[in-house]
C-alpha cells in the first residue's frame, strides 16, 4: 500500500491521546517533576536526585514499609487459612447456602470508611461491645494508647472485613470440584485429610492464588480503614505506607519528597502487579497441561 | 470377588415418594454372577448410574437390599464393600505421580510399604503404564489417565468388583477401541466381575458378556448380545439395540396371518395360534437387516413405497411406507434398489409378536432363558 500524502489519520487517535495524557500521563509526568524540584512559594530549585536519596534512607519510611510488610503478611496467614475453614465448612445445598453467602457478603458491602467507624465504635473501652466486655473481663484494652491493642483492633477489623472475600473465594473452587473425586477418594479408603490435601487444596489452586494477590495487593494500598480507626497511631505503631504519604504530602506540605515516595510506592506496587499477571497466567497454564 | 444379589431394590432422590414416577429405580431384583462381564445399558435417565452406584455403596437404595457373595452389605460404604469405580471422566490425584497414584488406596489401608511397591510394579505392568510411573498423573493423555484410574482399583488384591460409569466418553474414539481391549484382556487375565454402564450399544456388546437393559428404573432384559438381538423381551430392546431398531407396526391377528391395516402379513402357525390370545395391543416387530425387499410381487411379499435410501457405506438404508407407516430396511450395499415401488418380504421365522410391549415366547426353536426379573405389572 502506497502511504498517503497526508497525516489525516493522526486526528482519529488524537481524542485517545488528549484523554490519556489529561488522564495519566500529564498528572504523572507532574509527579515527577515534583520529585526532582525543591517547590517554594514562587519559587523552584532543581534538586536532582536529592528527594529519592532522602526517601530511600528516611528511618521513618523504612519502618512503615517494614510494618506495610508485616501487616500484609499477617493478613495472608490469618485470613487465607480462616478462608478456607469458613469454606470447607459451609452447606453445600439447601437454603443454608444462600444465607451463608449473604451473611458472608455483608462486610463486603459497607464503605471502607464507616467501618472504621463501626470498628471504632466497636471497640471503645466505655461503650464499645467488644471494648467494654474485654474490659470488664479485667483486661485493659484501648487502642488508642496501646500500640498492641492497635494492631489488635485493626487486624480484627481487617480479618472481619476481607477473609469473607477469601472464603467466597474458596468456595467457589471448591463447589466446582465434580462430584467423583470425592466418591473416588471415598473408595480409595482416604482420609478427611488426605481428601484435603489430594483432592481440595489443589484444586482450589487457582482461586487461591488469585485470593492471596487480591488480598496481598489490597493490604498493601490499606488507608480508609486504619486512617478512620486510628489514623495512624498511637504513635506512628499503624502509620502504613499510604497514611505516611498523605502525612508528608497534605500534613507537611513537602512536595518533593512525597512525589519522590510516590514514586517508589508506585514502582513497588507495579511489580507485585506485575507478579500478580504472571502467577494468573502461570495458573492457566496449569490447568490447560492437566 | 464376588456374586452380587440385588435384593427388591427401589431408590427415589425424593424423601418422601408418592407414586411410581418418584422413583429413579422401580423394583430390581437379579443376581449377577462372580468374574462375570456385565454392561448396563439404558439411554440417559433409565437409573443405570442410579443402580452402579447403589452396587457400589455411594448411594443407599430407599428400599430393597444388596449381597456380596450372600452377605448383606447395604449398609456399608464403598470402601467397606471393597469394591472400585471408574468415573465417566479421568479422576486422578493430580499432584501426584502415576505410583503415588496408584500406591493411594493401598496407603490408605494401611498395606506394608513392600507390597504396596509389588502390587504398583505388578498392575503398571498389566496396564502398560511402567513407562509412566515416575510422571506426574497431570500431565498424561486422556486415555492413560482413564488407566491410572482403572489402575488404582486394580492394586488392591481383595477387590470386589469393579464398576465402571461411561468410562470411554472423553476418550478420542480411535483410543476407545485400545482401552476396551486392554479392558477386555484385564476381565480375562484377572477374572473379576466387571460392571460397566453406559449408553453406547457398540461399547455394551462388545464388551460384555451379558448386556442388562435397563428403561425408565427397570431392567427389561438381561441376555447375551445375540439374546437381545433376536429375541428384545420388551419392544425397548428391540428398538434400542441395533441399527436402525427394530421395526414395530400395530397389527390384529386373522387366522395364520396379522393384518396391519388391510395387508396382511403371514406368520409360523404356532406363533400365529399364540397372537389370537394375545390380550393387549399386538405389534409385529422386525429387525431391518431381515427385511427382503423385491422389485416384483412374489409369494407373501407386501407392496410398500420406498420413500428414501440413505447409504451408509456398508449398507443401504431403504425408508419405506407400508399402509401409511414407515418401515425401515437395511439392505446389503451392492443389492439395487428399485424404485417408487417395492414388495417386502417378511421372513416368518424372523417375526416377532409384541403383547403389550412384550414379546410373545416362541415354545419351539426358542433356546431364551427367561431372566430373573419382572416388569411392572400396574405400566
Amino acid at each position: 500500500m502506497d502511504k498517503w500524502e497526508d497525516n489525516k489519520a493522526w486526528f482519529l487517535v488524537l481524542p485517545v491521546f488528549i484523554i490519556v495524557a489529561f488522564s495519566a500521563i500529564i498528572p504523572l509526568m507532574t509527579v515527577v517533576n515534583y520529585s526532582v524540584q525543591d517547590i517554594f512559594p514562587g519559587k523552584r530549585v532543581f534538586v536532582g536526585a536529592e528527594w529519592f536519596k532522602e526517601v530511600l534512607t528516611s528511618h521513618r519510611l523504612h519502618s512503615a514499609l517494614w510494618r506495610q510488610f508485616l501487616f500484609s503478611g499477617m493478613v495472608l496467614l490469618i485470613e487465607i487459612p480462616l478462608g478456607i475453614i469458613i469454606a470447607l465448612a459451609m452447606p453445600k445445598r439447601g437454603w443454608g447456602v444462600s444465607a451463608s453467602l449473604v451473611t458472608l457478603a455483608l462486610p463486603l458491602l459497607i464503605p471502607w470508611n464507616v467501618i472504621g467507624t463501626i470498628w471504632i465504635i466497636f471497640t471503645r473501652p466505655d461503650i464499645g461491645l467488644f471494648g467494654a466486655t474485654i474490659n470488664s473481663l479485667g483486661i485493659t484494652f484501648d487502642h488508642t494508647s496501646a500500640p498492641l491493642d492497635a494492631w489488635v483492633t485493626l487486624m480484627l477489623m481487617e480479618v472481619w472485613h476481607w477473609t469473607p472475600l477469601v472464603a467466597l473465594l474458596a468456595y467457589s473452587g471448591l463447589r466446582a470440584i465434580p462430584e467423583a473425586y470425592f466418591q473416588a477418594a471415598k473408595i480409595d479408603g482416604a482420609s478427611a485429610w488426605a481428601t484435603f490435601r489430594y483432592i481440595q487444596l489443589p484444586k482450589m489452586r487457582g482461586v487461591l492464588t488469585i485470593a492471596i494477590l487480591l488480598r496481598f495487593m489490597d493490604s498493601f494500598l490499606i488507608y480508609a480503614e486504619p486512617f478512620v480507626l486510628t489514623g495512624g497511631g498511637p504513635g506512628n505503631s499503624t502509620t502504613f505506607l499510604s497514611i505516611y504519604l498523605v502525612k508528608i504530602a497534605v500534613g507537611s506540605f513537602d512536595l518533593g519528597p512525597a512525589a519522590a515516595f510516590s514514586l517508589i510506592y508506585f514502582v513497588i506496587i507495579l511489580l507485585f502487579s506485575w507478579l500478580f499477571y504472571q502467577a494468573l497466567q502461570n495458573v492457566g497454564k496449569g490447568e490447560n497441561n492437566g | 470377588m464376588a456374586y452380587i444379589e440385588l435384593n427388591e431394590i427401589a431408590h427415589s432422590y425424593l424423601s418422601k415418594p408418592e407414586d411410581q414416577a418418584d422413583y429413579a429405580l422401580k423394583r430390581i431384583h437379579t443376581v449377577w454372577e462372580d468374574g462375570g462381564a456385565y454392561a448396563l445399558l439404558g439411554p440417559s435417565g433409565c437409573g443405570k448410574t442410579t443402580l452402579l452406584n447403589i452396587i457400589s455403596g455411594l448411594l443407599t437404595p430407599s428400599q430393597g437390599r444388596v449381597l456380596y457373595d450372600g452377605k448383606d452389605v447395604t449398609a456399608l460404604s464403598p470402601e467397606k464393600r471393597n469394591i472400585a469405580q471408574v468415573f465417566q471422566f479421568p479422576v486422578l490425584y493430580d499432584t501426584m505421580t502415576v505410583s503415588d497414584n496408584l500406591a493411594f488406596p493401598l496407603r490408605n489401608r494401611g498395606v506394608p510399604k513392600n507390597d504396596i511397591i509389588r502390587r504398583v510394579n505388578e498392575v503398571a505392568e498389566i496396564l502398560d503404564l511402567t513407562a509412566f510411573l515416575k510422571k506426574k498423573a497431570a500431565g498424561l493423555t486422556a486415555d492413560a489417565k482413564q488407566k491410572v484410574s482403572l489402575g488404582r482399583g486394580l492394586v488392591r488384591s481383595d477387590v470386589a468388583a469393579i464398576l465402571f460409569d461411561e468410562p470411554l466418553t472423553v476418550i478420542d474414539p480411535h483410543l476407545k477401541w485400545r482401552l476396551r481391549r486392554s479392558l477386555k484382556q484385564i476381565h480375562e487375565q484377572l477374572k473379576l466381575t466387571l460392571i460397566y454402564v453406559t449408553h453406547d450399544q457398540t461399547e455394551a456388546l462388545t464388551f460384555a458378556e451379558k448386556v442388562v437393559v435397563m428403561y425408565d428404573g427397570d431392567i427389561v432384559q438381561i441376555g447375551t448380545p445375540q439374546e437381545l438381538f433376536e429375541y428384545p423381551e420388551h419392544r425397548f430392546v428391540g428398538y434400542f439395540i441395533g441399527s436402525p431398531g427394530m421395526n414395530f407396526l400395530e397389527c390384529v391377528p386373522d387366522g395364520d396371518r396379522v393384518r396391519v391395516d388391510n395387508v396382511g402379513i403371514k406368520l409360523d402357525a404356532p406363533i400365529a395360534a399364540l397372537a389370537n390370545q394375545a390380550k393387549g395391543k399386538l405389534e409385529l416387530g422386525i429387525r431391518p437387516m431381515y427385511l427382503q425387499l423385491s422389485a416384483k410381487p412374489v409369494q407373501d411379499s407386501v407392496e410398500a413405497q420406498i420413500k428414501a435410501v440413505e447409504d451408509q457405506g456398508s449398507c443401504k438404508i431403504v425408508s419405506l411406507s407400508l399402509a401409511g407407516k414407515t418401515v425401515r430396511a437395511r439392505l446389503p450395499e451392492g443389492q439395487p434398489v428399485p424404485s417408487g415401488k417395492a414388495w417386502l418380504i417378511f421372513p416368518p421365522q424372523k417375526i416377532r409378536l409384541f403383547d403389550d410391549g412384550r414379546l410373545i415366547k416362541q415354545a419351539v426353536g426358542s433356546k431364551l432363558k427367561t431372566g430373573n426379573w419382572k416388569l411392572q405389572t400396574e405400566e
